[in-house]
Order: structure tokens, then sequence, then C-alpha cells
């Protein structure tokens, strides 16, 4: 009688440990070797993507897979700077595209980059407002009134760093509603109808163009962005990976870029 | 296994002849002492990891940055007041599902936790589809009333309230269906209405349950980040929570992050310490 409840824990500790175990296996992602040249590439490519290129990089890997039987490109898209935290943490990622070089500092900062970036593509801001603009925002000024409520990313992203110097460049004072953490998150606050404008990339105005209107203004000319890619480190498909990059240098890759709205370097 | 048999022997002859006694004052059974140790060390260890890195040296400098106090002000007032809000609608909802039959009773009790399944951002989403300027009610609130929540410290709140409501409705329940119902019985032989009842008996019965409740509720809105980053934004001064600053901190500077994260811990800890030993433990 004694033993039973015993016994049933020490089970219920035992799956507990063997789950343990198979959760810690579960993170060494199939990478396979590198068997010899570029066709022969396996595995999987985990690819941190700053969260402006969901898109388009979406589009490349579908391509990248396409051209490349056997391969499998996984994404993980967020703030570059959230992304080059988690490599620096130890997160299993094959390549790391970030939206700004201060990002990608962090990450061969610490040594976690093979080689040097590559800078791919430019981007540069616009303004976000609703379809048809219904304000008639033409450029930053018209954000300044009382009551226009406008979303800006935290200058901790890129974005925001963006936006605080274009706001520099044009000396024009304004007072957002929120700093947003990422560039979709102020985007979808212009979807939802929250605010009636937000500062985002021109490739995000393009990607939602179902709902917003993206303005030019000429300061953003002042705060253009470069995006870096690399290979890291200790990726565990480092052949793929390198394939991948490729593919993004590509003419294929700029032109999936270029129709996003990006800009050559 | 020889430690089993070793216990088993040692022990059987005393559960046959007085076993109420042994379970009192006999030692703790390993099968409990070890699983218990295990998930302390599971929920201590990451907090030991946090002290691992903290920055000691700058701490004090890291501290005394303008932008924290007003963080924590700002959580401290907006849970407070978010758990005041739950009680004020979640103690009648839970007495509503605890004591009165009604057709749906089920469907109403699963409908209360949405908001513990639903992920914190949709919860956040959600409530802009209803209370944003272009939601279900928002534009009658702003048209009528003036009153915009999302981007306010109201907003947070409302948030927060949205998050943490189910665990303190959960707990007082639970509090209810324990208590004993013949104490509500007699007062209404007495003549007491079903107010009175509830005021003067229930409340008082299920006292140290809905103190628990609260405690919950309080910790869970302190800790609330998605649903207040996506409904109420964040400002510093206006919406900007501790974990909304932990968040943005952990963008560029790790080690700000953990400061901010520890000094959110040690002043809950702190708060419902000094709570538990007031209301919680005594009968």
């Amino acid at each position: 009688m004694r033993t039973r409840p015993f016994r049933t824990a020490l089970v219920a500790v035992a799956a507990l440990a063997v789950l343990a175990v198979t959760a810690c296996g579960d993170s060494d992602s199939g990478g396979a070797p590198a068997d010899g040249g570029d066709p022969g590439i396996t595995g999987t490519v985990t690819v941190f993507a700053a969260a402006s290129l969901t898109e388009s990089f979406t589009t490349i890997g579908r391509n990248f897979e396409a051209a490349n039987p056997g391969v499998k490109v996984t994404f993980s898209f967020a703030g570059s700077s959230a992304l080059a935290n988690q490599i620096n943490q130890g997160a299993p990622a094959d390549v790391f595209a970030s939206a700004a070089p201060a990002n990608m500092k962090t990450v061969t900062g610490a040594g976690n980059g093979d080689g040097t970036p590559t800078t791919f593509v430019k981007n540069q801001l616009v303004i976000a407002v609703p379809k048809g603009n219904p304000d008639g925002v033409t450029g930053l000024v018209d954000l300044t009134g009382p009551d226009a409520k406008v979303a800006l990313c935290a200058e901790q992203v890129p974005c925001g760093a963006a936006a605080r110097k274009a706001l520099d460049a044009a000396g024009v004072e304004l007072t957002p509603v929120t700093l947003e953490q990422d560039v979709k998150a102020a985007l979808a606050k212009v979807r939802l109808g929250e605010v009636d404008a937000a500062l985002v990339y021109r490739t995000d105005a393009k990607a939602g163009a179902a709902e917003v209107d993206g303005i030019e203004f000429p300061e953003s000319a002042g705060a253009v962005n470069d995006y870096p890619i690399i290979v890291l480190k200790d990726a565990a498909n480092p052949a793929a990976a390198r394939a991948f990059v490729s593919h993004v240098l590509s003419d294929a890759g700029r032109g999936v870029l270029t129709a996003a709205g990006f800009q050559a370097p | 296994m020889s430690l089993l048999d070793h216990a088993d022997t040692a022990t059987r002859p005393a559960v046959g002849r007085s076993p109420r006694r042994r379970r009192r004052t006999g030692r703790i059974p390993v099968a409990l002492l070890v699983p218990a140790t295990l998930g302390l060390l599971f929920l201590v260890l990451p907090l030991a990891g946090l002290l691992a890195r903290t920055p000691w040296t700058t701490l004090p400098t890291r501290l005394a940055e303008p932008g924290v106090l007003t963080a924590l002000r700002l959580s401290l007032l907006t849970a407070t007041l978010a758990t005041l809000l739950c009680l004020a609608l979640g103690v009648p909802l839970a007495w509503l599902l605890a004591r009165v039959r009604f057709p749906g009773r089920r469907v109403v009790r699963a409908l209360v936790t949405v908001p513990l399944v639903l992920p914190p951002v949709v919860g956040g989403v959600a409530l802009l589809l209803v209370f944003g300027r272009r939601g279900l009610l928002g534009g009658w609130l702003d048209s009528t009333f003036g009153i915009t929540l999302p981007f306010t410290t109201a907003g947070v709140v409302l948030a927060e309230a949205f998050v943490a409501m189910p665990f303190l409705i959960i707990a007082v329940e639970g509090a209810l269906r324990g208590a004993d119902t013949r104490y509500e019985e007699a007062a209404a032989t007495l003549g007491a209405g079903r107010w009175t009842t509830f005021t003067h008996v229930t409340l008082p019965l299920i006292g140290p349950g809905i103190a628990a409740g609260a405690v919950l509720c309080w910790a869970r809105a302190l800790g609330e980040f998605g649903a207040t980053i996506t409904f109420a934004g964040n400002f510093p001064g206006r919406t900007q929570t501790m974990p909304l600053a932990v968040y943005l901190a952990l963008e560029t500077d790790l080690e700000a992050a953990i400061v901010l994260s520890l000094l959110l811990l040690t002043v809950s800890v702190v708060i419902l310490a000094s709570l538990r030993d007031r209301w919680i433990t005594s009968p």
C-alpha cells in the first residue's frame, strides 16, 4: 500500500527528467554537415531577420527552397536588437540580417559573426497614414498638431533611431502617444486606426498598402538605414547559410527586395 | 530500490497501529521531498541567474536614473487600481458562479478563463477592437463622454484588469464553494435577505480567499506586459510600466533590464510578504 504513491512519484520524476533531456535534444537543429559544393546542401537554415524584412525574406526563402530542394529555411522575425541579444545569448541561428549596423555590431563585437557583414539593402522612413490620407498629411510638420496621434518606434530599435534622426534633421518637435517596440507594432496602430500616423519604413508601408498609404518626406533622406547580413560563427549549417546569403545578394534576391521598396546599397 | 525497501520495512509497523499519529510526526516522505525540492529549485534558479548577472557596482547609479522611479510608481499605481477594479467586479461574479444556478453557467465559467488562455498580446488587440477609436464601444465612449482609453494610464489599468481578473475570480469562487453554506442558510432562516447574508456572512467567511485572490491578481497585473503594450502603448510616465521598461531596456542593455527586473521583484516581494503577515495567515 505504502509504496504505491512513492513509486508513482518516482515515475513522475523520471518522466520529468526524460522530458527535460528530450527538450534539450530538440534544440539541436537538424543541420546536416556540409558535403561538398552548393548543390549538395541540405538541412535547415535558421535565419534571424529584422521585422521589416518579414515579407521579402519570406519570399526569398521560398525561392531559395525551390532552387535547393532538400533545404528548409526557417525564420525568426523580430526587432533587430532583440535578435542580436538572442544570438549573443546562444540562440541557434545560422544567419543574421539586421535593420541597422549598430545591432550587427552587437553580434560581431561579441565575436559571433563569421567574417564581415555585407550591406545588402537600404531603407528609409515614410509617414504611414490610413488609406486615403484622411487628414491630408504631406510632411512631418502636419504631425505636430495638438490633436494628432502619432506612433513612433522606441529609440532603442532601429526605426526609432532613424525617426529621431529624421525629426532632428527637420527640426520638428513632436510628441508621440506611444513608442512601439518594433516597426510592425507601430504600423499595426495605424492599421487599427488608433493613431493618425506613424513613422515606418517605406517597405512596411508598401507591405500594408491595402490599409495604409506611405507619404514620402524629404528629411528621411538624412536617416537612411543600412541593412547588413552575416553568417554566424556558431552556425549549425554553415554551407547552407552561405548559400542563403549569396542568394539574398544575387540578382534574384535583389529583385524581390527592390520590389518590396528597398533601395540597392 | 534498496532505499525504498528500507523505508518500507522501517515504517510498515507504524501504519497498522496508529496511522493518524504517524502521519503527523513521521519524517517527511522522500517521494514528496524530492519533487518539492526540484520544484523550488526550478522556480528559484532563474532568480539566481538574474542575481549572478547583476552589475552590483553600477546598481545605485542605474537605480537613480529618472525613468526608473517613474515606471515603478506607475506600475504600483496601475496594478493596485486594476486589483480594486477586479475586486469590485470579480467578487460578485464569483458569487454568481458559485451560488446561483442559471442556464449556461458552465459556459460562463469557461468564458471567465478566456483571458488566461488568450495570449496577452491578442487580449490587447481584442481590447482595442472594443475600446479603441474604431472599436465597438470606443467611438461611442469618445463621442458621448469624451473618454479615450488607448494610450492612457486608464488603458493600462483596463489591460491589467482584463488579464488579472480570472485569477481573482477562480480563487474567490473556490473559496465560496469550499465555504460551509450552512451559515448562509442559518442567516436566511433568521430572516436575512440575500444581500445581507452576502455582506454579513459570506464575505467575512471567505475573507482569506478574497485576500489570496487579490494578491494573485495584483501580482499578475504588476507583471503584465503584452496586453498593456498593445492596448495602452508605451510612453514614459503615462503607460510605460516596469515590464515595458524592462523589455525596451533589453533591446539595448541587458544589465539595465536585469536591474529593473530585480527592482520590480524586490518591491513586489516586500509588499506581498508584509501583506501576508498582516492579512493572509491570520485566521
